[in-house]
């Protein structure tokens, strides 16, 4: 097809829809169409990692990501019943000041990367590390420790939303008599 | 057994964990004999290495325990030497330090520091077998700090009395300054030869040059200044009499004060090689004598003048030292060792029976309430002015000998310091011992002779200071000197005697014959005139004055050093400390303080405004690192 | 090349993902939306780590990956909760409300 294979169209298609969905996260006022643009975006960046054969990423990206953080987010949302009329708004300066630091940003990004096209292959395109069976043992044997202690991490923060979710009477009514 | 020469350290040191630790817990009589039990073990062991060496062809071991400091080209083995030299202060070390602490079980028997006292003793002997025992200056310098931290603590035993405390503190102060001289000395020779291990260091000492070598000899000598209490580093040790008298004996009579000897002795190679070390030595050595020995003269604290007159010995080894008789140098050390402890420890028990009274104004006759104490200061006080055949006479008349070789004046100095040594120990001897009782009548009543546990550790060391001579009989006599052939596989450079017997025996008739005419001078004066030391210090007058109030060293140092240095600090402290130090202090905060309040401005708390620092910031960093 | 596709338009793609979501940070107020956007600078140098690990054939980088989502979640959890109590006592998430961090 138009001398691409069909690998490099999925690129292309998911890259542009990912770029779409991401400007969108942005631009949309209403933050409910803000999340679900989001998701939209993880899935793109989810089919990337399938390009790149990192099926096992690929699978916790949607669980982690578009499954649970983003459901998160979205309730969050609704319980704060935030729309498109309470949305603040930056002033108009601040906006176009904003594009113009990103834009500078990307191109000294750009500018910094661009050595990039000079990095040697190791090995081929057909990378198979992705596999669940391979990232597993690597994950179980040479990285067991840091694997538990982000376990330690998950309960951690468990813990800690708990307790600052807590409604605490205590410092409500300090707050009161402040 | 020589590969077991580790174990002469463990067990005193076994004694001080013990003693340290549960002191408290036992009761007096085992703690005091846990420590001297423990300082006899090591005496067995001693005992046994030194005739084992004795049978040996192979005069030097080296026994290495474990590699203690591993760092770049700095390789320091903690190894131990067995060699004469060592064997022989083990030897004296452990033998004297037993009797000691038998002694010391009666002597303290009524302190309520009983326990402590022993954990210090013990300590003590520790360091002083490190000390000896190490095949290098670091363990000698571990030993070296080691045995002047059991002296401070020792001095200041009591540590209740302010001025007992404060004579601890000089001590420790004024060996401090010896030790930096010592430190640098240990550094300059690694610097030099690249290794402070005995066995390397002498090997390649000869390819040193001259001026380095001197500087070597100069700055060790100074560390010895300092342990062994020489001029004019020497005021600390009188002072330390405020310890208690065991103490005086084991530490600043027969031990720790012969370290510098010790040193020096082991370290003969750089002295031999540098004649002017050798001489700042001997100068030294023969004006500290002479000095000490002059204050001894009009000393009334019973302990003070056993304290110069250990001053002024010393002085006379690190003559024979500087004229190059290193084993005459040992040998005294030796007798030293046996008549000192001897002297001090009948002092302790004179004190012991005087109820703590030290000066010797208030005591006299005391011949029939101590008899036996009585008889062996006797022989002490005759060993010690070198009365014909016992052991004191033998060691001097060598290092006198040499000096008359290397040069007469020195020889005629060193001689009269030795004849006021003979007067004012028979001055001690006679005001404690005869004429009538000047004491209290309380303190008369009181008077009882020690118990065996003190008086069997002054037999045995009268009986050493008696026939203590044999060791090293001079050769002229047709006898072979044991002690010079003991000690020549450790000596470098040997002088050989350019002395025709002739002159020998005269020089030896004319120190008896001073010796005797002393005596028999001081005998004229106390016992026949009874002429007593004034009563009130302020009575004296003049050169007399001048003496009994010690040539008024401390003062002098007092107002040369101190002084200077206090107002120096002074000073300092109102320029640097106030002005520049805390102007730079309180400066630095008001800067902060001002640029601060100028920067804060830019902190408007509101987030955004943060986020696009942030972003700024980050486009900074990645422009200047990967864009130039 | 990764199945024919270049390194750099991976290092491209990310590059304007992460700059998409450093100006969502920059332009919007809504504490909420920041944080979105945060996640999204996040995912574009995660997928940055994929795809230079899948390159190289390492599988360290996407070991990285895996723990960076394991803290991502944890900093969702307690970042929202924050939020929840921010919005509980001030009733807004207006980071430009938000001035207290002066005083």
């Amino acid at each position: 097809m138009l001398g691409y294979t069909i690998t490099q169209w999925l690129f292309g298609i998911l890259s542009f829809l990912a770029i779409m969905f991401a400007l969108m996260v942005v631009f949309t006022r209403n933050p409910v169409n803000s999340v679900l643009y989001l998701v939209l975006t993880f899935f793109c960046i989810a089919g990337h990692y399938l390009l790149l054969n990192a099926q096992f990423l690929a699978v916790v990206h949607i669980v982690v990501y578009a499954g649970a953080i983003m459901v998160l987010f979205l309730f969050i949302i609704m319980l704060m019943n935030l729309n498109a009329d309470t949305e603040p708004r930056k002033h108009i300066v601040t906006r176009v000041i904003a594009g113009l630091v990103g834009g500078v940003l990307l191109f000294v990004m750009v500018g910094a990367l661009k050595g990039a096209e000079q990095l040697q292959l190791v090995h081929g395109g057909s990378s198979q590390i992705g596999l669940v069976k391979n990232l597993g043992k690597v994950l179980f044997s040479e990285f067991l420790f840091p694997f538990e202690i982000a376990s330690v991490l998950l309960l951690a923060a468990l813990v800690g939303a708990i307790m600052i979710g807590k409604r605490d009477t205590n410092i409500n009514s300090k707050e009161s008599t402040n | 057994m020589i590969k077991l020469v580790a174990l002469i350290p463990l067990f005193p040191l076994l004694g001080f964990i013990i003693n340290g630790f549960f002191g408290k817990k036992i009761s007096k009589s085992l703690s005091g004999w846990i420590a001297s039990l423990a300082v006899l073990a090591s005496f067995v062991v001693s005992l046994l290495i030194f005739m084992e060496l004795e049978h040996s062809e192979v005069k030097s071991h080296i026994v290495p325990l474990f590699s203690w400091i591993n760092s770049d080209t700095l390789k320091i083995p903690f190894e131990f030497l067995v060699d004469p030299l060592s064997s022989w202060f083990l030897l004296i070390i452990t033998g004297i330090g037993f009797l000691i602490h038998i002694y010391s079980m009666g002597y303290m028997h009524d302190d309520e520091g009983f326990a402590r006292f022993f954990t210090y003793l013990n300590l003590f002997v520790f360091f002083m077998l490190l000390l000896v025992l190490g095949n290098n200056y670091l363990i000698m310098f571990v030993g070296w700090e080691g045995v002047g931290l059991c002296s401070y603590l020792l001095i200041g035993f009591w540590f209740k009395n302010t001025a007992y405390n404060n004579a601890a503190k000089k001590a420790f102060i004024m060996n401090r300054i010896g030790d930096l001289g010592f430190l640098m000395g240990i550094i300059l020779i690694f610097v030099t030869f690249g290794s402070i291990s005995y066995d390397q260091v002498f090997t390649i000492a000869s390819t040193g040059n001259e001026g380095t070598v001197t500087a070597i000899a100069l700055l060790l000598f100074i560390g010895a200044m300092g342990k062994s209490a020489q001029l004019p580093l020497y005021t600390w040790l009188p002072d330390a009499m405020a310890g208690p008298t065991p103490v005086s004996a084991l530490i600043h009579a027969a031990t720790m004060v012969t370290a510098g000897i010790y040193m020096i002795v082991r370290s003969n190679v750089f002295y031999s090689m540098s004649e002017q070390a050798s001489h700042v030595v001997a100068i030294v050595g023969v004006a500290t004598a002479l000095f000490a020995a002059t204050i001894g003269l009009f000393q009334n604290d019973i302990k003070k003048v056993l304290a110069y007159s250990t001053v002024s010995q010393l002085g006379l080894m690190f003559l024979g030292l500087g004229v190059g008789a290193y084993s005459s140098s040992v040998f005294h050390v030796t007798t030293h060792a046996f008549f000192k402890a001897l002297l001090f420890l009948g002092a302790g028990s004179v004190i012991h029976a005087m109820g703590g009274e030290q000066d010797m104004r208030k005591m006299g006759g005391l011949w029939k309430h101590l008899p036996i104490t009585g008889k062996v200061m006797a022989i002490g006080t005759l060993a010690i002015s070198g009365f014909p055949l016992l052991s004191g006479f033998f060691s001097k008349d060598e290092i006198l000998a040499h000096t008359y070789e290397h040069s007469p004046t020195l020889w005629f100095f060193g001689q009269v310091a030795s004849i006021l040594t003979a007067f004012y120990m028979f001055r001690l001897l006679f005001l404690t011992f005869f004429g009538k009782f000047r004491g209290t009548h309380e303190q008369e009543h009181h008077l009882h002779e020690s118990p065996s546990t003190m008086t069997i550790p002054l037999i045995v060391l009268a009986i050493l200071s008696m026939f203590g001579g044999v060791l090293g009989l001079p050769e002229f006599w047709g006898t072979t000197n044991w002690f010079h052939h003991h000690l020549d596989p450790i000596i470098a450079h040997k002088n050989p005697s350019i002395l025709n017997h002739t002159k020998e025996w005269t020089l030896m008739f004319i120190a008896t014959a001073a010796a005797l005419a002393t005596i028999f001078f001081a005998y004229m004066v106390y016992i026949k005139n009874n002429i007593l030391p004034e009563a009130k210090d302020e009575k004296l007058t003049g050169i007399k004055k001048l003496i009994y109030n010690k040539y008024y060293v401390d003062e002098i140092y007092e107002a040369v050093i101190r002084k200077p240095l206090d107002l120096l600090s002074e000073g300092f402290y109102k320029f640097l400390d106030l002005q520049v130090v805390d102007g730079i202090v309180n400066g630095v905060g008001s800067a902060v303080t001002g640029v601060s309040s100028l920067v804060r401005k830019v902190q408007t708390g509101h987030i955004g405004f943060y986020i696009f620092g942030m972003v700024l910031g980050i486009i900074a960093i990645l422009f200047f690192t990967f864009i130039k | 090349m990764l199945n024919g596709i270049p390194i750099n338009f991976y290092i491209m793609l990310s590059a304007v993902l992460f700059i998409i979501g450093a100006v969502g940070v920059m332009a919007r107020r809504n504490a909420i939306i920041i944080f979105m956007c945060i996640e999204l600078m996040l995912n574009a140098v995660n997928l940055l780590l994929v795809a230079f690990s899948t390159l190289h054939n390492d599988a360290s980088g996407q070991v990285f990956v895996f723990f960076i989502m394991a803290v991502a979640a944890a900093e969702v959890a307690v970042g929202l909760a924050i939020l929840s109590m921010v919005y509980r006592n001030f009733k807004t998430i207006d980071i430009d409300l938000l001035s207290r961090l002066k005083n």
